[in-house]
């Protein structure tokens, strides 16, 4: 991004509004209701590609606000900065503050490359924490060491012990919490351990950044979607692919924003969560719960025309 | 198969059999009718197919083919502007059109026709217009055939050619046979590419350069010896709809409609019709989205884009070079290009490169006007937001490489 820009932006950065909603609410739990929505984007990396990175983060911006109804909340699936330098994070942070929804968080790699995530959480606060909305569990798991260790296992395992099992579970991190591509880096190193925890619970759903691609996956009764990026698209490892993955097809060379995106959640009454990827320059693609749940039976999102890439 | 002038126009026979208005005084559209492409393109026409595009011309150029006997095909695709508009187009009883009729000069070329492309084929599209009640205002077929045999030249021309009475079908029939003799890829710029390297000046090779590098056009105006008519054939949103049309608001309010009403709306004044090819698929990605045009012959084909709204090509190369107008469905490779005065020259030596021969001497004098008028007014220059002095409107590329192929020569 130019130096003027970026002032112009940082500008305000110390007023800017408290991002997280109220502090996690108290064990007790709220009914499930009506079905309601939340925005998402990821991977802005911010710093990087002069000022597209920017204009499409704002893109998405512009796009979640302009969501009828207004999403709850939104869930960014880190790497906002490219280098995890401070100023990357802040113009983030302001750019973040556009949103009329509040906003979720967690940290990439990218985030915490320069300072182990110092800076981060002084911006956004701690990498890992649980809250109730509308009767859904969400947990943010800090992945962007590509493990989430020993002591954040053990706050998971004390955080699901107060909930019942029949609580819906959206859990989000940037990595996917399951062995993808680990030479890519696609991969939590002890994903198993985490996913033992969760599976004892009837219906959780994943939510990961990182792989910048349509991406979904069923292990169990655990539903895994991949975010799209806001910044580039990343193509598809040769082999290694989930099957309930419908990939998407090569992007427009001309097009820097092929491929890129930003998207809702439908979270139903259920804790069913269906990722709807609002494609830019293509139609928004539905990935349901059903879709998943049936192993592929029902609700095939339909394939590009062209060849995947 | 090679046509000659006298087969592809046995125009005489006609006019002397018809003893009606002479087909002599017709404008001649010359053309290379030795060339492959005629060869290719036509060589499966039919028998017959000469004598029905010598009447489908009489039909084009006669404005009884309108209910009002005031418009003719020709009265917007004007022969003497490449069968393109001159800005000036109108329906019957002076009704203004929404949309500037596109050329039809390689229209069968096309893999879709109109502005959104909602058919396929010439014939589809010819029903289009005379149907319409803003444009020729048929009221029906019947209409339409009941007006055209009380001419007498007709009701003699169509047994002879079609062998049977006029029907709206064979009006149809001889009206495409003709729009399909409408054909050529005779510019100077086809010379270049066969190897004459004196076809192009060093400013328009300089635009050709700028046109696959830095300029981006070729992105979507394709061109490849295959496909040599400067089109991807697809829909893009370059945020001219966006202008004067909230699209997010008129996407929302037609996704309320239900599909009989959305086929009205399209030609509508209303302005759910700047939805574009949206109105033609639903889907969202094509919101605002207008089929990219060929660029032959486009110095004269003004004013430009899908409503007529820019008057100049320099209009045409201010917008795009500074990104566009910007919308929530612009495409995405609409992004400022940072061109110079003097690079927007170059890409316009280029384009004017693209004039077939066969119409070099009408549009010269046009282009003149054009440019004048550039001279006098250019509403759409912004170079603070092209250069990104101002504003947020994309990243140029980095500088083209100083040996283009186009400057080495031709191949």
């Amino acid at each position: 991004m130019s130096r003027r820009e970026f002032l112009r932006l940082t500008a305000g950065v110390s007023a800017c509004a408290a991002f997280r909603l109220g502090a996690a609410s108290a064990p007790a739990r709220e009914a499930p209701r009506a079905a309601f929505r939340l925005g998402y984007l990821s991977d802005t990396h911010l710093g990087a590609g002069g000022d597209r990175f920017l204009r499409a983060m704002r893109k998405a911006v512009d796009d979640l606000n302009a969501q009828d109804p207004r999403p709850e909340f939104v869930l960014f699936g880190g790497d906002l900065s490219a280098h995890g330098a401070r100023a990357e994070l802040e113009l983030g942070k302001q750019v973040l503050a556009e949103l009329r929804s509040p906003v979720r968080l967690v940290a990439g790699e990218h985030d915490v490359q320069s300072d182990q995530g110092e800076a981060w959480q002084r911006l956004f606060g701690p990498p890992s924490y649980g809250f109730d909305h509308a009767g859904v569990h969400f947990i943010a798991l800090d992945t962007a060491t590509f493990r989430v260790g020993e002591a954040q296992r053990a706050w998971l395992a004390k955080e699901l012990a107060a909930l019942p099992r029949s609580t819906p579970l959206v859990v989000f991190t940037h990595a996917p919490l399951f062995h993808y591509k680990p030479a890519w880096g696609f991969d939590v190193a002890d994903a198993d351990a985490v996913l033992a925890l969760l599976q004892p619970f009837e219906r959780v759903t994943v939510l990961h950044g990182h792989t910048q691609q349509l991406l979904c996956h069923r292990i169990g009764n655990i539903d895994f979607h991949g975010l799209l990026s806001t910044a580039w698209p990343l193509p598809y490892p040769p082999n290694e692919v989930p099957k309930l993955t419908v990939q998407m097809s090569r992007p427009e060379p001309f097009d820097p924003f092929d491929g890129c995106g930003d998207g809702q959640l439908l979270v139903r009454p259920s804790g069913a969560v269906d990722v709807i990827h609002n494609l830019w320059d293509r139609d928004p693609i539905t990935v349901t719960a059903r879709y998943l749940s049936s192993a592929g039976e029902v609700d095939r999102p339909p394939a590009p025309a062209e060849e995947a890439y | 198969m090679a046509l000659t002038g006298t087969a592809l126009f046995p125009a005489l026979a006609l006019a002397a059999t018809s003893g009606a208005a002479a087909l002599e005084a017709l404008p001649r559209v010359e053309r290379a009718t030795e060339t492959p492409l005629y060869a290719f393109a036509l060589a499966d026409a039919g028998p017959g197919s000469d004598a029905a595009a010598v009447l489908g011309q009489r039909l084009y150029v006669d404005r009884r083919l309108s209910s009002d006997g005031s418009v003719s095909c020709d009265g917007c695709h004007l022969t003497y502007q490449a069968f393109a508009d001159n800005g000036h187009a109108e329906g019957v009883h002076h009704s203004p059109l929404h949309r500037a009729p596109p050329t039809l000069f390689n229209a069968m070329f096309n893999a879709t026709q109109f502005w959104d492309g909602r058919v396929a084929t010439l014939e589809q599209q010819a029903r289009g217009p005379l149907l319409n009640p803003t444009e020729m205002g048929n009221a029906s077929e019947a209409a339409l055939v009941a007006r055209l045999t009380e001419v007498e030249e007709y009701r003699e021309a169509f047994p002879r050619v079609f062998g049977r009475a006029l029907s709206f079908e064979d009006v149809i029939a001889a009206l495409t046979a003709y729009e399909r003799r409408l054909i050529g890829l005779d510019a100077p710029f086809d010379r270049f590419i066969a190897g004459d390297d004196r076809a192009l000046d060093a400013s328009a090779k300089r635009g050709w350069a700028l046109f696959n590098g830095r300029g981006r056009c070729i992105g979507c105006h394709a061109y490849s010896p295959a496909n040599p008519f400067f089109t991807d054939q697809r829909f893009h949103n370059l945020g001219i709809a966006a202008q004067r049309t909230d699209l997010r608001a008129r996407a929302r309010q037609l996704q309320a409609l239900a599909p009989a009403a959305l086929d009205r709306a399209a030609l509508s004044g209303e302005d759910l019709a700047e939805l574009g090819r949206f109105l033609v698929t639903e889907h969202p990605a094509d919101i605002g989205g207008f089929k990219t045009p060929t660029l032959r012959n486009v110095a004269m084909t003004d004013p430009y884009m899908h409503d007529g709204s820019l008057a100049t090509l320099w209009d045409v190369l201010d917008h795009y070079n500074k990104g566009g107008t910007p919308n929530p469905y612009l495409d995405g490779a609409i992004q400022r290009l940072g061109l110079s005065e003097s690079e927007i020259e170059d890409l316009i030596a280029f384009l004017e490169s693209l004039t077939s021969d066969q119409f070099s001497a009408r549009e010269r004098p046009r282009f003149y006007y054009q440019r004048k008028a550039a001279q006098r007014r250019r509403p759409e220059r912004d170079p603070d937001a092209a250069t990104g002095r101002r504003g947020d409107r994309g990243d140029a590329l980095p500088a083209p490489v100083d040996r283009s192929p186009a400057t080495l020569g031709a191949f």
